[in-house]
């Protein structure tokens, strides 16, 4: 008779190392994840949870370390390996062909004929209460619904082990909620599931078992039951963390921005903006709070005057030293520029928009300001002064100055950035999403340098993820729901939960829908 | 009427050429590889089919031995594919494995092939007598032997559509067989989306690499198929080294654009374009001088094409998206 | 396993090194396929190919001439490649270039020599601009492929140079332009410093420094180079990218325009469908090759005429067909293509132990 060697984990990952270059993603990672259970990998962005689990889907192969799948050694050299070990995972961005169906999207790279594809995922639709339709182009699909197939995908091809990162990123509560309830279904069919997050009430509210990941070294792991927000962010982060940001009170403020009825319609014709009315002040942080892809990015592009904004819409800036008033709706970027409004923008995407990759710290400084050069020429001093003075000011560290800033680290890259937005003393500054995958030290330098900005008689609107670091730092919070406005809170009396209910509340529904990507 | 008949012809004729050529590059272009070297694997195929087939036939004088139909036919067929997707596999050695510039390596490919062809091309004169051209004119018939010549059918319909040798049809049937394999197979599914999201076809187990050879080395072998036709059939087994390939072998890669990236569009806009490059120099009513401007239609025409498929952003009719860009798994 | 990393760290003098070896390896294999043809030795046949290309102050000369017209067509198509722009249009725009520069000879012959090479030249320049201008507004407006609209442009300038050809054709009927102003050479280069050749190679030279300086040190250069790393990054410094697309490549247009010039009124004095002769597709090689600095152009131009003139002058030698020429090249180019992997790629042995 033979012995049945009862094996609790799905998977074991021992020793993984993985370097890119220079950098070290993971250094000597143990990882496992046991059979019929939900993992969640914690870490800050940038911490290699990703990495990490792309080593289980074939993406990544490891440097060293090995991996043990169903308690045998397993070598995923790529996707299909993994395939073939009934892994299957989520990417934050999307694996899949626009052109195609759903239901070609699910057999691609299978031996199976559409007929059957289409049958087995109205199985699975219904086994899980998804609509998906299996006929339906991915392009035609909203963010969600991609979602969705994603998910049926994996469980078409098979999936014993599902890795999902990030999932939650773009979607609404409701759709969370409902995401997590197929997840507990999945966990019910005795199918082991690692959600990547840096969320920590998801955490709290789906998983098991948390393991903690910091800086590509795993930090510990922890059953959920026994874990707290305290005790996840204190391992997440590596210290207790108080988030003493400073909030100084400005006393004689002034109005910079009057914004009324801005409204932005995407190229598709989708309405982005919704109507936005908010007026910002002079010496105050006003802070955008709102889930990804409700508006923000089309708020700070539409005041920059990079996007075209509905008839209608009216954005008057005041200027400080001759109270002269001028709608920005009328112009684009460069004109803002030519009538001298110092307004400076630290974009989302650093490297794809508020910096060229392949040129170096001065050539960068020169971005916004190359028009000044006299006869067509670029002027050559002034950037390299101004590249000396940021890196100095900033720490920025680098090899030397003429490195394309391709090659410097996350939090050096963006504080080239924001260096070089603040060298105008602007009188509006905008930032998005300044401190993501930054590390806690730059974060705060960051922080510091918008109040000074505030102090010096700025306005500053800071979109910004974390509703703790917005509610400490800002002076007033902006909450935008499905490109709508859906309220303005006191920075200093709000609840966290009051501003997580106006991102996700009633008050908006109707716009949601609308204009949810 | 007569006028009209030639017109056909020349339009079925030249039509089968490019159709080739085009067919052979949507099969590339499917797996994301944008390869300009069609006039140059064109120039291969051609310049080994007529090598290989004057040297089958010179061996056959020597020993006194009667050429077989089918040998004539198979060696200089073999050859033409085979060397075709040789040029085929130096631009996916370069293009997938080396990641090298995919413009610049097919630009290269073009001049590479032009010019071995035109090299063999004329060392094969000289070797066939030096004065005249060389001619393997036993080939040549095999290849032009009408293959319906049995049909019972009125004499218009026999001249204007069944008197062509086979590879006429056979390229109606590689377009065909193209279509169902693209549309309706798994292969073709996979080999859709490693053109389309080869990240997105990688994380589904497809092999990125494999499908990219396989899809570039077929199609310029396929596309290698016009040059044997243009070299043994239409111009009757010699070489003449005018240029004329490479002409085709661009309009080739004009059609796969006009047919935005689909067989069967390829299938009929083959013959209009043969069409529109004919009508000019058979009518008589048009006189010499026109006669450029006239020429210019294939490629105006494909132009505008271009402008209409940007202008209605219609998904289905864009190039595949991942059209010129080499594949690197762990990119960062 | 092995296993393919990006490479960063790589040196100036580096990169040219595994250049050299490519071209070194394709010399090789070169070597071995002459020998197979001529059964001489190939280093005997290489010597005789240094003659073929510098021998005589008249072989010189003429093979200054090549250079500079490559480099002239490179050099053009140096900013809109920059810009990311795939303009493989040259040749097309050489050619309208040239048909501007003919019909300036034939119609303006009663110029002052000096004014009609003036008016030869801008009028060059603004045809080959036209030529570029077309397909980089579809770009800006529509986006629209840009290397299948050049290439589409190429075949219609072919097509009307042959319109052009049958309209000026002498004698009547003969399918040929001839040489234009035998006698009065009107629309000619003129000699300088003795050399009939020396205003092509001025011109170019010229050319080399202007789109350098163009490049690094303009405003429209950085837009340039903006421009060409993304689009968004444009928009986000006020840049125009639709303005800069349509001015960068209709530049780049009319610099091939000017090439068209050099070779109407500075070596063929004629016009006929091959006066680009692929130039304009060779010249995207060297573009590309020289990673867009002007300077290195000059030295890849040099490397091409030379493996071109230098193949010629074996066919002469030794009977064989001048076509071997483009088979050389062809080869040398590929290892050259083939070797920038080394310079951006290593190959590590991974450690993976996986028990």
């Amino acid at each position: 008779m033979e012995n049945p060697v009862v094996n609790d984990y799905a998977v074991r990952m021992l020793n993984i190392t993985k370097t890119f270059g220079t950098t070290v993603a993971n250094k000597n990672v143990s990882l496992d994840i046991k059979k019929g259970e939900i993992l969640s990998l914690l870490g800050e962005n940038g911490s290699g949870k990703t990495t990490l689990m792309n080593m289980l889907s074939g993406i990544y192969f490891p440097d060293s370390g090995s991996i043990l799948v169903d308690g045998k050694s397993a070598h995923i050299r790529s996707p299909k390996d993994a395939h073939d070990l009934k892994i299957g995972m989520i990417h934050q961005h999307f694996k899949l062909v626009d052109v195609f169906t759903a239901a070609e999207n699910a057999k691609l790279g299978m031996r199976a004929s559409l007929k059957s594809a289409r049958a087995e995922i109205k199985k699975i639709c219904e086994r899980y209460h998804f609509s998906v339709d299996p006929d339906k182009k991915v392009y035609e699909m909203s963010v969600s619904e991609k979602q969705t197939l994603e998910i049926v995908k994996a469980l078409y091809r098979g999936a014993d082990v599902l890795i999902l990162d990030e999932p939650t990123a773009v979607l609404t509560p409701q759709e969370t909620d409902a995401l997590f309830d197929v997840m507990r279904e999945m966990k019910k069919d005795g199918k082991s599931i690692v959600i990547i997050t840096h969320k920590l009430n998801e955490v709290l509210a789906i998983s098991d078992r948390v393991a903690i990941l910091r800086k590509g070294e795993f930090v510990g792991e922890i059953e959920t039951e026994k874990a707290d927000v305290q005790t996840l962010s204190d391992m997440m982060v590596g210290r207790s963390v108080s988030l003493n940001i400073d909030r100084p009170e400005v006393k004689d403020k002034s109005v910079r921005l009057v914004v009324k009825n801005l409204s932005v319609k995407d190229n598709l014709g989708v309405l982005r903006l919704d109507d936005v009315a908010f007026t910002a002040y002079s010496g105050e942080i006003l802070g955008i709070a709102g889930i990804t892809g409700s508006g923000q990015k089309e708020l700070l592009e539409a005041i920059a005057g990079l996007i075209p904004t509905a008839s209608g819409s009216s954005m008057i800036y005041i200027d400080p030293r001759t109270g002269k008033e001028e709608d920005l709706k009328k112009y684009d970027a460069e004109q803002i520029r030519a009538l001298g409004i110092s307004l400076a923008f630290v974009p989302e995407d650093r490297l794809g928009m508020g910096l060229v990759g392949s040129m170096n710290i001065p050539d960068n400084m020169l971005l916004r300001s190359y028009k000044e050069g006299k006869f067509g020429l670029v002027d050559q001093k002034k950037p390299l002064d101004l590249a000396k003075k940021v890196v100095s000011e900033l720490d920025v560290v680098a090899p030397n100055l003429n490195t394309p800033v391709r090659k410097l680290s996350g939090g050096n890259v963006q504080k080239v950035l924001v260096g070089r937005e603040l060298a105008s003393s602007p009188s509006l500054m905008m930032a998005a999403y300044a401190v993501r995958g930054l590390d806690i030290n730059t974060s705060y330098a960051i922080y510091r340098l918008l109040n000074e900005r505030k102090l010096n008689g700025g306005a500053v609107i800071y979109v910004g993820e974390d509703l703790d670091v917005l509610l400490e730092l800002c002076d007033r919070i902006l909450v935008l729901c499905g490109g709508r406005v859906s309220g303005i809170v006191d920075g200093r009396t709000a609840k966290k939960e009051q501003v997580g209910l106006m991102m996700t509340g009633s008050q908006c529904e109707s716009a949601e829908t609308e204009a949810a990507n | 009427m007569e006028i009209i008949i030639t017109l056909i012809k020349a339009a079925i004729t030249f039509g089968t050429v490019i159709m080739y050529g085009s067919v052979g590059e949507i099969l590339t272009e499917k797996s994301g590889n944008l390869n300009l070297g069609v006039p140059g694997t064109m120039y291969m195929g051609g310049i080994a089919s007529l090598a290989s087939a004057f040297f089958y036939e010179r061996a056959c004088e020597s020993s006194g031995v009667a050429p077989s139909t089918a040998l004539l036919i198979l060696i200089p067929f073999l050859s033409a594919f085979l060397f075709a997707a040789f040029g085929g596999l130096i631009y996916s050695f370069l293009t997938i494995t080396l990641r090298a510039n995919q413009n610049v390596t097919g630009l290269t490919l073009t001049i590479f092939g032009a010019g071995l062809a035109n090299f063999f091309g004329g060392s094969l004169n000289k070797l066939a007598g030096g004065v005249g051209q060389i001619s393997v004119s036993q080939t040549s018939r095999a290849f032009s032997a009408s293959l319906f010549s049995f049909l019972p059918l009125p004499d218009i319909l026999m001249r204007t559509l069944f008197n062509y040798g086979f590879l006429v049809y056979l390229a109606i049937v590689v377009a065909v067989a193209a279509h169902f394999f693209l549309n309706k197979t798994n292969a073709g599914l996979n080999l859709r989306a490693v053109g389309e999201n080869p990240a997105t076809a990688d994380a589904a187990g497809v092999n990125v690499t494999r499908h990219k050879y396989l899809a570039t080395c077929i199609g310029t072998g396929i596309s290698g198929l016009g040059g044997l036709f243009y070299t043994l059939d239409y111009i009757g087994g010699t070489w003449a080294n005018d240029g004329r390939i490479e002409t085709l072998g661009w309009l080739a890669v004009a059609l796969v654009i006009f047919a935005t990236w689909k067989p069967l569009r390829s299938l009929w806009s083959s013959y209009l374009f043969g069409l529109l490059y004919w009508v000019p120099q058979l009518s008589q009513n048009i006189k010499r001088r026109p006669q450029s401007l006239f020429m210019m239609l294939p490629y105006v025409v494909t132009i505008l094409v271009l402008i209409f498929v940007s202008l209605r952003k219609k998904k289905e009719n864009q190039p595949p998206e991942s059209l010129g860009l080499a594949y690197f798994r762990e990119e960062r | 396993m092995l296993r393919i990393q990006k490479r960063t760290n790589m040196l100036l003098w580096q990169r040219w090194i595994t250049r050299l070896a490519a071209i070194v390896l394709a010399l090789v294999i070169n070597a071995v396929i002459i020998f197979a043809l001529t059964k001489l030795n190939p280093l005997k046949v290489y010597g005789s190919m240094f003659e073929g290309v510098f021998g005589t102050p008249l072989i010189l000369w003429d093979t200054i001439r090549r250079v500079s017209m490559l480099l002239c067509i490179g050099v053009g198509l140096a900013p809109a490649f920059k810009m990311k722009f795939w303009n493989i249009g040259a040749e097309g725009q050489i050619l309208v270039g040239g048909i501007a520069a003919a019909a300036c000879m034939i119609y303006l012959g009663n110029l002052p020599n000096a004014l009609l090479l003036v008016v030869m030249f801008v009028l060059a320049a603004a045809a080959g601009g036209l030529w570029g201008f077309v397909p980089a507004i579809a770009k800006a407006r529509l986006n629209t492929n840009e290397t299948l609209f050049t290439l589409m442009m190429n075949y219609i300038a072919i097509q009307l140079t042959s319109f052009f050809v049958t309209f000026w054709e002498t004698p009547q009927g003969s399918g040929k332009v001839g040489i234009i102003n035998p006698n009065t050479y009107k629309g000619w280069f003129p000699q300088l410093f003795g050399q009939r050749y020396m205003l092509n190679l001025i011109i170019a030279l010229v050319l080399v420094v202007l789109v350098f300086l163009y490049l690094r040190y303009t405003k429209q250069g950085y837009e340039i180079a903006v421009v060409g790393e993304s689009h968004n990054t444009a928009k986000y410094a006020g840049i125009s990218v639709q303005a800069v697309t349509v001015r960068t490549v209709t530049i780049s247009g009319a610099i091939c325009g000017i090439a068209g010039f050099i070779a109407v009124a500075g070596q063929g004095h004629t016009i006929s469908t091959s006066t680009a002769g692929g130039r304009g597709f060779i010249a995207i090689i060297v573009a590309w090759l020289a990673k867009f600095n002007t300077f290195f152009m000059i030295l890849i131009s040099l490397l091409i005429v030379f493996l071109e003139k230098g193949a010629e002058e074996i066919a002469s030698n030794f009977n064989i067909n001048n076509d071997l020429s483009k088979v050389l090249m062809g080869i040398i180019l590929f290892f050259i293509l083939g070797s920038e992997f080394f310079i951006n790629y290593k190959l590590a042995l991974s450690k993976a132990e996986n028990a």
